[in-house]
């Protein structure tokens, strides 16, 4: 039944397989650099296991490898069932998977070689550049493809926000990574300067905006629906959340840079676009939660729906804290304080990861022809795992960042400073100590979810193919 | 117009975008098509297919 008639799900086990597999090895590779601030012996002496080495490679590991898999595979879930028919261009969607993962083994040679150009986020060399760029165009290819034969009238909105992703990342990956490559390992990026960085986090916010949120509320418009087993608490809500948040995401990168060479106008402008954000963010983050309205009692009894809601309030929090933090004074404080690092987490760990093991606990029975998952107690320890672990990493790390940011503005009478930059690290000891718990308790509730994901998968019969369903 | 003349111009078009979006999302002609839509990640088949 490898036809028309059934679903491409082939693709999406393989995306969702990997995204448990790059999930450990990114967090792992996370809790490593982790215990080197902590204990700076752990490089070993080894340049390949530096911190500023392998930190772009735990960065590059939790959001492409990761976050990628599990954005590219629900996506390719998503849109056939949405649009009831099949995947368009199977031998390119199996292309995306297999280019998406070479990518990825390139980054974990490349990156611990110290192969870099530089940019934060797009360290990868131009050769990967130009590889990343060739399986985009055939994801996209996949993807609007399928939505163009889609076989129902509408188009349903998780696929407004996974076609924004697509088409977005494309563009900040070709702009920010033009470059004049000198040979086969180097190149110099064609800007130059404030314009360099300027782009710089141009890019990088709109990596968060369209990387980190808008393809994860693609996933949340159509799983929490799903889970819940009830439409979306308000359909216009949802179209006046994507359009606001499009618009509005593009021109919040120069919080960036406060108290940079950037001009002051340019810094105020993308303090504003931030602080307009928390509209456009809170409004999704309501819809989502407010889906279960009437339905709350599913909470007790739910772990996957526990995750679901549980990663929409760090979502809240995190979109709250972010235009909180691109206000100009308070940046003065929080800028290049562990608080950044902070903040960070509670959106990565709190919002991306709990959304998407979520979505796996949902997906992976299904995929696999199963009633649920293999052990539903299991689910429930792992949240409470990650859970817990989120909060000790965000909370030591405010208070790391605040000690920080105060202990350097301070200033004696005669205007010296009074704590040397050695005092507040060695100050913010402690804090990296219960980050690394957090970290790792993380870390070890994504190895109970790769467990409860093996059990379901390898205990009971192959499932069938599943057949397209016809439109209501 | 000079540069800072066409942008003010252009920022209360993006604005009258945005009203127009909101007008044409709330009126009560969507109803019907948002609901519709809204059904689309509830219809396919929830069970599992095993022995299908």
């Amino acid at each position: 039944m490898a036809d028309s008639k059934s679903y491409n799900d082939g693709v999406v086990r393989q995306f969702a397989i990997m995204t448990v597999v790059w999930g450990i090895v990114g967090m792992a590779v996370g809790v490593l650099i982790a215990a080197q601030l902590l204990w700076p012996a752990l490089n070993f002496d080894v340049p390949w296991l530096s911190f500023g080495r392998i930190r772009p490679l735990h960065t590059n590991a939790v959001i492409f490898a990761f976050g990628g898999s599990a954005l590219i595979g629900t996506s390719m879930y998503v849109v056939q069932r949405t649009c009831h028919v099949r995947l368009f261009a199977g031998p390119l969607a199996s292309f995306t998977f297999w280019g998406w993962q070479l990518v990825i083994l390139l980054a974990a040679i490349t990156l611990p070689l110290g192969l870099t150009q530089g940019k934060e986020y797009a360290e990868l060399i131009w050769p990967i550049d130009l590889l990343i760029t060739v399986v985009w165009v055939a994801y996209g290819i996949v993807y609007f493809g399928t939505i163009a034969t889609r076989r129902v009238k509408h188009i349903y909105v998780a696929n407004w926000f996974y076609a924004a992703f697509i088409i977005t990342v494309a563009l900040l990956h070709i702009v920010n990574s033009l470059a004049i490559p000198v040979g086969l390992l180097q190149s110099y990026s064609i800007y130059a300067g404030v314009v360099d960085g300027m782009v710089q986090w141009w890019y990088g916010h709109n990596a968060v905006g369209f990387f980190l949120t808008a393809g994860f509320l693609g996933m949340m418009y159509y799983f929490v629906p799903k889970q819940a087993g009830r439409p979306v608490y308000s359909y216009r809500l949802s179209v006046v959340h994507f359009w606001a948040l499009i618009s509005i995401y593009m021109w919040a990168g120069p919080h960036h840079l406060h108290y940079t060479t950037l001009p002051d106008w340019a810094q105020s402008l993308g303090m504003v676009f931030s602080l307009l954000l928390l509209a456009p963010s809170w409004g999704g983050m309501i819809n989502g939660i407010m889906t279960l309205s009437g339905a709350w009692h599913k909470l007790r009894t739910d772990p996957i729906l526990k995750f679901m809601i549980v990663s929409l309030s760090f979502y809240g929090m995190s979109t709250f804290e972010g235009p909180m933090m691109s206000i100009k004074t308070v940046n003065a404080l929080s800028h290049y304080t562990d608080w950044t690092i902070g903040h960070v987490h509670s959106g990565a760990l709190g919002w991306v990861a709990m959304i998407t093991m979520g979505c796996l606990y949902n997906l992976i029975p299904r995929l696999y022809g199963r009633e649920q998952m293999y052990s539903v107690k299991l689910i429930d320890v792992h949240f409470w795992t990650s859970t817990i672990g989120v909060v000790l990493y965000i909370a030591s790390m405010w208070i790391a960042g605040v000690m920080q940011g105060l202990m350097w503005r301070a200033v004696n009478n005669d205007g010296t400073l009074t704590y040397s930059f050695i005092e507040s690290l060695q100050a913010t000891y402690p804090y990296y100590a219960v980050r690394l718990l957090g970290g790792a308790l993380f870390l070890v509730g994504t190895c109970i979810m790769a467990y409860n994901v093996w059990k379901t998968i390898s205990t009971g019969e192959r499932s069938a193919l599943q057949p397209v369903a016809e439109p209501a | 117009m000079d540069a800072g003349t066409w942008r003010g111009v252009f920022t209360i078009l993006m604005l009258l975008l945005f009203v127009a979006i909101c007008i044409w999302t709330f009126s009560a002609k969507r109803t019907k098509d948002f609901e519709e839509a809204s059904q689309l990640p509830l219809e396919d088949d929830d069970k599992p297919t095993v022995g299908r």
